[in-house]
C-alpha cells in the first residue's frame, strides 16, 4: 500500500496527513521519513502533485513579499546598544545559575507539561493548578526573585502583575484581543514553562483587588494558567 | 564596537553566543543580532505591518535577549526562543493599536505589495494576485505562513514558537491555505480546495 492510500482524504474538510505536510515539504523542513512519505504519495496521486504546485507558488510569493518588504535600518545595531546601555547595570549573581530551588522545580513542572498535556489535562488538573496559583506566584517571587526564574531584575516594579501561560489553542488574534480588552501588557517572558509576566494595573493593587482580577481573567478561553504575584 | 570580535563569532553556535551574552559579552550580542536582525524584523513586520513599529520591536526583542540570556535553559533552539519573544512583542504591539491604525496598516500593505485585483487579473499575473491574498490573511494566518515559508521553521519549531501542539500547527497552516483559496476564488482564481 502506498503512502497516498495510507492517508486518504476522507472528505474536503479532513485533509490527509500527507496533504497537510506539503508546505513543509516545499520548504524542505521535513525529516527524511516524512519527506519520503510525501514523495511516495506524490508519485501515486497526480492531484496531490498538482496541489504541491500551488504550495510552491505560495512559498515563492511569500519569499517575494518578504524580500521586497523593508529591511531594518543600517544603524540598528547602534540603536540596540543605546537601549542596552540605558538599562540599569546587571546585579552581580543574577545571571549565574544556582542549585535548583523550589522555584526551579515549579518552573520545571510547568515546562514538562507540553501544550498538548496542558490542553488535555482536564478540569481536575486545571483546578489543582489554579488552587496552587496564589501560592506559586508568591513562592517564585519570595524565594529567589523573578529574575532567576525567568525575567531579570530590572523589570519595572511599579504596578500589579500576574503570571500567565496561554492556552495552546489560543491564536495570536485571541491573545491580542484578550490583552487589549483587559488593558494588559506582557512585560517579560516567556520564562520556563512558557510563563509570561503580565501587568494588570499601573498601580499596586490591594490583594483582594488583584485576586478579583485573576478570578475574572482565569475564565477567559485564552488562559491556561494564571497566578497573582506579589 | 569590536568588529574583529563580532566577526570571529560568526561561526559560533547560537547556544554559545547566548552563554557569552549572559556574561555580558557585547561582541556575542552583536554577532547574534547580525545573525537574526533581518529575519526577526521581517517576521514582526509581517505581523504589525508598520516599519517604525517593527524597527522598535526588533531592538526590544534583542534587549530582552540581553537581559534574559542567563535564564535560557536550552529546552528549545535559540531561534525558537528568539521568535517566541518576537511573537509576543508583536502581539503586544497589535493589542495597543487603535482600529484606525489597523485599517491604515492594512491599506498600506495592500498598496505596497500588489496591484489591485482588476489590474492584476488584466495582466494575468497570478503571482501578483497570490501576493495580494497572502497579504490579506489574518494575523495568525500570516504568522504561520511566514514561519513555514519564509523562516523555514519545521512543524516542531513552529509549535515551540507559537505554543501550540504540532497537530494544531498543521491544521492551522492548512486552514490558512484554505482561506487563501477562498481569497483567490473571490479574485477569480479557482485552484480547487484548498
Amino acid at each position: 500500500m502506498n503512502a497516498a492510500n495510507n492517508t486518504p482524504r476522507s472528505s474536503p474538510n479532513e485533509p490527509s496527513e500527507v496533504e497537510m505536510l506539503l508546505p513543509w515539504y516545499a520548504a524542505g523542513t521535513l525529516n527524511r521519513r516524512e519527506a519520503a512519505q510525501v514523495e511516495a504519495a506524490l508519485a501515486a496521486d497526480p492531484a496531490l502533485a498538482e496541489r504541491l504546485e500551488w504550495v510552491r507558488a505560495e512559498f515563492a510569493q511569500e519569499i517575494y513579499i518578504n524580500e521586497e518588504a523593508a529591511s531594518p535600518p543600517d544603524n540598528d545595531v547602534q540603536a540596540l546598544f543605546a537601549k542596552i546601555d540605558a538599562l540599569p547595570a546587571r546585579r552581580p549573581g543574577t545571571v549565574a545559575a544556582s542549585s535548583p530551588t523550589l522555584a526551579d522545580r515549579i518552573a520545571e513542572f510547568f515546562a514538562a507539561l507540553s501544550p498538548r498535556t496542558l490542553a488535555l489535562s482536564g478540569a481536575a488538573a486545571a483546578l489543582v493548578i489554579l488552587l496552587q496559583a496564589g501560592v506559586i506566584g508568591d513562592i517564585m517571587f519570595e524565594e529567589r526573585g523573578w529574575e532567576t526564574s525567568g525575567v531579570p531584575a530590572n523589570t519595572p516594579t511599579n504596578g500589579s502583575y500576574v503570571l500567565i501561560r496561554f492556552q495552546p489553542q489560543a491564536t495570536a488574534a485571541d491573545i491580542a484581543s484578550f490583552l487589549a480588552a483587559n488593558k494588559l501588557s506582557i512585560v517579560e517572558g516567556p520564562a520556563g514553562g512558557g510563563l509570561y509576566r503580565v501587568r494588570v494595573a499601573e498601580t499596586e493593587l490591594a490583594k483582594p483587588e488583584l485576586t478579583a482580577i485573576v478570578n475574572k481573567l482565569q475564565n477567559d478561553k485564552v488562559i491556561g494558567f494564571i497566578a497573582a504575584t506579589e | 564596537m569590536n568588529e574583529t570580535g563580532a566577526a570571529a563569532m560568526q561561526t559560533i553556535a547560537d547556544e554559545v553566543l547566548i552563554a557569552k551574552i549572559a556574561k555580558g559579552d557585547r561582541s556575542a550580542m552583536e554577532a547574534l543580532f547580525a545573525r537574526y536582525r533581518v529575519r526577526v524584523f521581517k517576521f514582526v513586520l509581517r505581523m504589525v505591518r508598520n516599519e517604525a513599529t517593527a524597527e522598535e520591536l526588533n531592538s526590544d526583542v534583542f534587549v530582552d535577549i540581553w537581559r534574559q540570556a542567563g535564564t535560557f535553559e536550552g529546552r528549545a533552539a535559540v531561534s525558537t526562543w528568539i521568535f517566541s519573544i518576537a511573537r509576543f512583542k508583536a502581539l503586544n504591539a497589535l493589542a495597543r493599536r487603535t482600529e484606525d491604525e489597523l485599517d491604515e496598516a492594512k491599506a498600506e500593505t495592500i498598496e505596497d505589495n500588489a496591484d489591485d485585483p482588476e489590474t492584476a487579473l488584466a495582466k494575468k499575473d497570478k503571482a501578483a494576485v497570490l501576493r495580494q491574498c497572502l497579504a490579506a490573511l489574518s494575523s495568525e494566518h500570516r504568522e504561520i505562513v511566514n514561519l513555514v515559508y519564509y523562516q523555514h521553521k519545521s512543524v516542531e519549531e513552529v509549535s515551540g514558537i507559537v505554543g501550540i501542539p504540532e497537530a494544531t500547527v498543521k491544521t492551522r497552516m492548512f486552514y490558512a491555505r484554505k482561506k487563501l483559496s477562498e481569497l483567490l476564488a473571490e479574485r477569480g482564481i479557482e485552484r480547487g480546495w484548498p
